[in-house]
């Protein structure tokens, strides 16, 4: 088994419900899915994100895109307007998910496109 | 499938081929309308606009409380101007829920607004019966209710479209619904022909949020593919057996892949077997995504159930105020002194009483995001110092006075406090902000359907 983190496996896109964030990670192929299921349980989702998810994670298997959905109850401080945070819909939360490090078997973590892709920064003055 | 179709423009052929082109032009009121020419340029026979998030009805609703004639988004005279020369030629219709809490003052500005340019010959369609405090008593909604709306389907946008409107104006439809409602008009898919209106909302769901399935938010590549400023809006392709074909205007920027459409596909739906629609319960675990060319997917294969047996309502109700300290702490010991200030205002609220219901305080360039999945203990053992910390300390009174009087107490913080640090930004605050609790109801049809209205005005 490998150790990675999500970032260098998975896409992941994030929106919100009332006080629920709803997040989904994206695999690139049959195996990574697998990977990714096996690793990446409600529980280790709801460990993960600690004190600031205070209700149950739901996980929800979409094989047809190779996703796997989970929707964080109490996760937004409340819900949109009514949260005291910055990211009132945890838009950045996705992130947060990638975040996570996960063992996945070798050839998974070797043939991941995602492995090591940065974006690179562009630190030319903008005026 | 065909490589490119010109727009339809009506029936123009045996209905297997007919193609009825929808386009995104907006996600949200706020939104950028830059992407919305193109759309009209590459001809589109619908343009829908989705201007309403859960949100949104309580920012009109501040809007109408100061003036009845208010409570629409008020960029809608935008997008009715960007795509007037197409509405008057008969090459594309309009269809948007900018209506918001009051649209029947948004028809009447729209209508007016084409009678002071000197259009003649538009018909312009208002729907009602979205708003629940008509029914109050039903309901048992509480006093302080400042809005309560139901999510609608597309059946009164239907009968609007039926009746030969080229501008159909909402208030609370369901977003998906309004793309679903001219595939219904010009296919004349049955009320319980579940996979076409599923495939209907499908599409909708996929161009609600106008750039964000053409490459916006994309968790990918981002960066390789094309310019911001020149964002393609999305173009659905559809015909009558349900299939769609997902693109953009050539030449905008952006990307449609599978990867992209089933990013958005997956956007905020929750149970993906079980999308609750007005109009339909959508299986996106049955949907097929196949690239069929550069930046074109097609979406086949779509299940659905019947409709949810109730309507989904939003009741809107105020949650107390928030007050809020920001401060720009400069290293060294950044994360230290950022934290020591926000304790110090902290503990100057217990010595003046300031009567305080919640607290929240977040460190940007620590872990204000991200919260519990930084991992504090590896980056302070790597000996790794932010740059600088900037501190945000939030409370939430139950009274904005009282909200407000902490705020003061910061000045402190300038010349009496940790070292380095500065406020950050030139904006200045405007005081403490209203907090809104929403709670979603089930709300019977019965109810609703009798009161949904269509108005239809000739200009």
């Amino acid at each position: 088994m490998a150790t990675v983190q999500l970032r260098d496996l998975c896409g992941v896109r994030s929106g919100d419900k009332g006080d629920r964030s709803d997040l989904t990670l994206f695999a690139d192929d049959e195996a990574t899915y697998r990977a990714v299921l096996d690793a990446v349980t409600p529980e280790v989702v709801a460990a993960h994100f600690g004190d600031l998810v205070t209700g149950p994670v739901e996980r929800f298997e979409v094989p047809n895109v190779l996703a796997v959905k989970f929707v964080l109850h109490g996760a937004l401080g409340g819900g949109g307007p009514r949260s005291l945070r910055s990211d009132n819909l945890g838009k950045t939360l996705g992130g947060a998910l990638l975040r996570l490090v996960v063992d996945v078997p070798d050839e998974v973590a070797a043939a991941s496109p995602r492995r090591g892709r940065r974006a690179p920064v562009d630190r030319t003055p903008i005026s | 499938m065909t490589g490119t179709t010109p727009p339809s423009g009506g029936p123009t052929g045996p209905p297997a081929d007919r193609v009825v082109r929808l386009g995104g032009g907006q996600g949200y009121y706020g939104d950028g309308y830059a992407g919305v020419a193109p759309l009209l340029d590459a001809g589109v026979d619908y343009l829908v606009c989705e201007a309403l998030a859960e949100l949104t009805l309580a920012i009109l609703q501040k809007d109408r409380q100061r003036d009845e004639s208010l409570g629409y988004t008020r960029d809608l005279p935008l997008y009715v101007a960007a795509a007037l020369p197409y509405l008057v030629d008969g090459r594309t219709r309009f269809i948007t829920n900018a209506g918001g809490i009051n649209p029947i003052a948004a028809g009447r500005a729209v209508v007016d607004g084409l009678r002071a340019q000197g259009v003649r010959g538009l018909k312009v369609a208002t729907v009602v019966g979205d708003d629940l405090r008509a029914h109050s008593g039903h309901l048992d909604l509480p006093d302080t209710t400042l809005f309560a709306s139901v999510y609608l389907g597309a059946t009164p946008i239907v009968e609007a479209l039926d009746a030969g409107a080229d501008i159909v104006i909402t208030g609370r439809v369901a977003d998906a619904s309004l793309f679903l409602a001219p595939l219904v008009h010009e296919f004349g898919w049955a009320a319980d022909d579940w996979d076409r209106r599923s495939a209907g909302v499908t599409v909708g769901h996929l161009l609600e949020c106008s750039g964000q399935v053409c490459g916006g938010n994309y968790s990918g590549e981002w960066w390789t593919h094309g310019d911001f400023t020149d964002p393609g809006f999305p173009i659905a392709e559809c015909r009558a057996d349900g299939t769609a074909v997902i693109t953009k205007p050539e030449g905008t920027g952006g990307l449609v892949s599978f990867d992209t459409v089933r990013e958005q596909l997956m956007y905020e739906v929750h149970d993906p077997a079980a999308y609750l629609n007005p109009d339909v319960t959508a299986d996106f675990t049955s949907v097929r995504l196949t690239e069929v060319g550069p930046d074109r997917v097609e979406v086949s294969d779509v299940r659905g159930r019947p409709a949810p047996a109730t309507y989904k309502g939003l009741v809107c109700t105020p949650a107390g105020w928030s007050g809020e300290v920001r401060l720009a702490y400069g290293w060294p010991d950044a994360e230290a002194k950022a934290r020591a200030g926000m304790r110090f205002l902290r503990r100057r609220a217990d010595q003046l009483g300031v009567a305080v219901e919640e607290w929240h305080e977040e460190y940007f360039g620590v872990n204000a995001l991200g919260g519990p999945t930084v991992d504090l203990a590896s980056i302070d053992a790597a000996g790794r110092e932010p740059a600088e910390v900037l501190a945000r300390l939030v409370w939430r009174c139950d009274e904005r006075a009282e909200a407000a009087r902490l705020g003061r107490e910061a000045g402190l913080l300038g010349l009496a406090g940790p070292p380095m640090v500065t406020p950050f930004g030139r904006t200045r605050d405007t005081g403490p902000s209203q907090l809104l609790a929403l709670e979603a109801i089930a709300v019977e049809r019965g109810l609703v359907d009798p009161g949904v209205r269509v108005a239809v005005e000739e200009v």
